[in-house]
């Protein structure tokens, strides 16, 4: 459902009756989308703010992913080690929201710290998603992606630190954004990856995605790597400027060997879509996205066993009270954390540690570098490139959690785009048996008003999007 | 390849207790993500590395008291607190 028709039904029908329709609509759908929701709360804090209106969301449900911090709701980041920690503070993101009028009713469900590619490594359960109850949502922001597709809210929030928003975005069937890194506020975001992790917004249509990214962006001093650039992304959406004489590029690495068959057709008919619209394309070298995967997990795992070094159950969170400090610290997070977590900080301060430092975690650094250079030439003679976001649709639950490296695997288009730290959009594109196919666009640093215009050219010429999941 | 003493080690680095019948099945994953990892090796040449993607300053405030999060709030969500500060564990 749409920011406009939503607006319209709170005009017609008022906000208690929204929020009613959303809870049926979680309660029907049953897909594990929230891990907490607090609808008494949204109706209160709507209603005080009835009539200060004006805002562009004013009224508007929103799910929050649960790991950005909202003041006096429950904020877990899918983990154990969290539970019952209810943040003093609102995020930036969740501020500019509010200040919007948007209405936060949950916490969607997520990977366990955002690590992992489908919402199974959640403490409180996999979500499943709406196209097949038996397919992961993808991940991290699985929750975000599958509330969306459901109909329980119009947008969300997610957060993408090598893909988390795409990869379930195009799961899931629905536009996902991860801007260029600075450009949206980490202030309030649970940190698992700094350098790497962008908060981002997911909608059923670009124009919506455009419109909570223009809410949510721009400049946070209290965010020491956010950058002060203002986004325009005004024109992005104005039909009279079309995608005509954009020079697209298509790395040919992106269709490596795992791309499915109806993935590689979907997305090749999308760039001759694009051609009719009056763009031009070229196929483009990107020789360091082979390393790129080694790369981004090396040092996300690294920043991670730093970043997840504050859970010692002292200041928030689950404790275990036994010992003394180290043996409760220990305990704590044996205890508090998941599996798959626990292998990331382990790997990570193994990649840290001395005598393995200079082979792993510089090595991984000086990668990105290359792979950075790679968009840097690419971005030379294109205005953007175009890829799939995944190799392939949603995979089935339990298909491949107990092989980390699979999972680490489908990650492959997603991952250099944040080691670059450039934006990139998932939007529809096609099916393969019924499940969604996802198309990337991604731009040079800060031209977010480019992939969203070519984005919304593209939604205007096909009915992909108008598609509705048939599990719910 | 990881060793059942280096998954130990980096354990109690980590601060994460691991039982001495887990340590097998880490190494074992571990191992596989480690060499997948190796792929890193064929990549020549020496660069900078990339840090940070954008070209940011340290960026530093006036020194002048602003509003921040009050030690009440701070300790909203402590197990154990006493006399306005947190409580931990006996260190030493």
């Amino acid at each position: 459902m749409s920011i406009d028709r939503v607006r319209e039904l709170v005009d017609s029908v008022g906000i208690e009756e929204v929020l009613h329709r959303c809870s049926e609509r979680i309660e029907e759908n049953k897909l594990n989308t929230f891990i907490t929701t607090d609808f008494e709360g949204a109706l209160t804090r709507a209603r005080k703010r009835d009539g200060n209106g004006g805002g562009r969301l004013q009224g508007v449900p929103v799910g929050v992913k649960d790991n950005i911090s909202t003041r006096g709701i429950q904020t877990t980041c899918g983990s154990r080690i969290l539970t019952g920690y209810v943040p003093p503070y609102d995020a930036c993101v969740v501020e500019r929201l509010k200040a919007e009028g948007a209405v936060i009713i949950g916490k969607t469900n997520m990977d366990e710290f955002a690590m992992g590619t489908s919402t199974e490594t959640s403490y409180y359960g996999s979500v499943r998603n709406p196209w097949g109850r038996e397919r992961v949502p993808g991940g991290s922001s699985g929750g975000s992606s599958a509330a969306v597709a459901g109909g329980e809210v119009p947008i969300a929030l997610g957060s993408d630190t090598g893909g988390s928003v795409r990869c379930p975005a195009s799961f899931c069937g629905v536009v996902g954004l991860k801007p260029t890194y600075g450009g949206v506020s980490r202030y309030g975001l649970i940190s698992y990856a700094n350098s790497l992790e962008q908060i981002g917004p997911i909608a059923t249509s670009v124009g919506d995605v455009a419109l909570l990214f223009d809410a949510i962006g721009g400049y946070d001093r209290r965010d020491s790597t956010s950058a002060e650039h203002e986004f325009d992304t005004s024109s992005a959406l104005d039909s009279d400027v079309g995608v005509e004489g954009m020079r697209i590029g298509v790395p040919d690495e992106y269709f490596g060997e795992g791309t499915s068959g109806a993935v590689r057709d979907s997305v090749w008919n999308a760039i001759h879509t694009f051609e009719d619209l009056g763009a031009t394309y070229e196929i483009v070298s990107m020789p360091h996205t082979r390393y790129a995967l080694a790369a981004y997990y090396v040092i996300a795992m690294s920043e991670a066993s730093s970043n997840l070094a504050r859970f010692d159950g002292l200041r928030y969170g689950y404790r275990v009270e036994e010992g003394d400090w180290h043996t409760s610290f220990s305990r704590t997070r044996r205890e508090g954390f998941g599996e798959e977590v626990k292998r990331r900080i382990l790997l990570g301060t193994y990649a840290l540690s001395a005598g393995y430092h200079d082979k792993y975690y510089l090595k991984a650094l000086k990668v990105r570098t290359l792979v950075k250079r790679d968009f840097e030439t690419a971005f030379k003679s294109c205005d953007l490139l175009l890829a799939p976001t995944m190799p392939y649709p949603a995979f089935k639950l339990g298909e491949k959690i107990d092989d980390p490296l699979s999972l680490y695997l489908s990650d492959v288009n997603t991952v250099p785009i944040n080691l670059a730290g450039v934006p990139a959009i998932s939007l529809p594109c096609g099916f393969e048996d019924d499940l969604p196919i996802g198309l990337q666009l991604i731009g040079n640093f800060f031209c977010e008003p480019t992939i969203l215009r070519a984005a919304h050219c593209f939604e205007q010429s096909t009915d992909f999007h108008k598609r509705k999941p048939g599990d719910v | 390849m990881i060793t059942r003493e280096d998954v130990r080690r980096v354990g109690w680095l980590s601060r994460i207790e691991l039982e001495d019948s887990e340590l097998d099945e880490y190494s074992r994953k571990m191992g596989l993500v480690l060499e997948y990892f190796g792929v890193l090796d064929e990549v020549g040449g020496d660069v900078d590395p990339t840090y940070h993607v954008l070209e940011i300053d340290n960026v530093f405030r006036d020194d002048v008291a602003g509003e921040m999060l009050s030690q009440g709030d701070a300790l909203l969500n402590a197990r154990e607190k006493r006399d306005g500060y947190f409580k931990s564990a006996r260190i030493v």
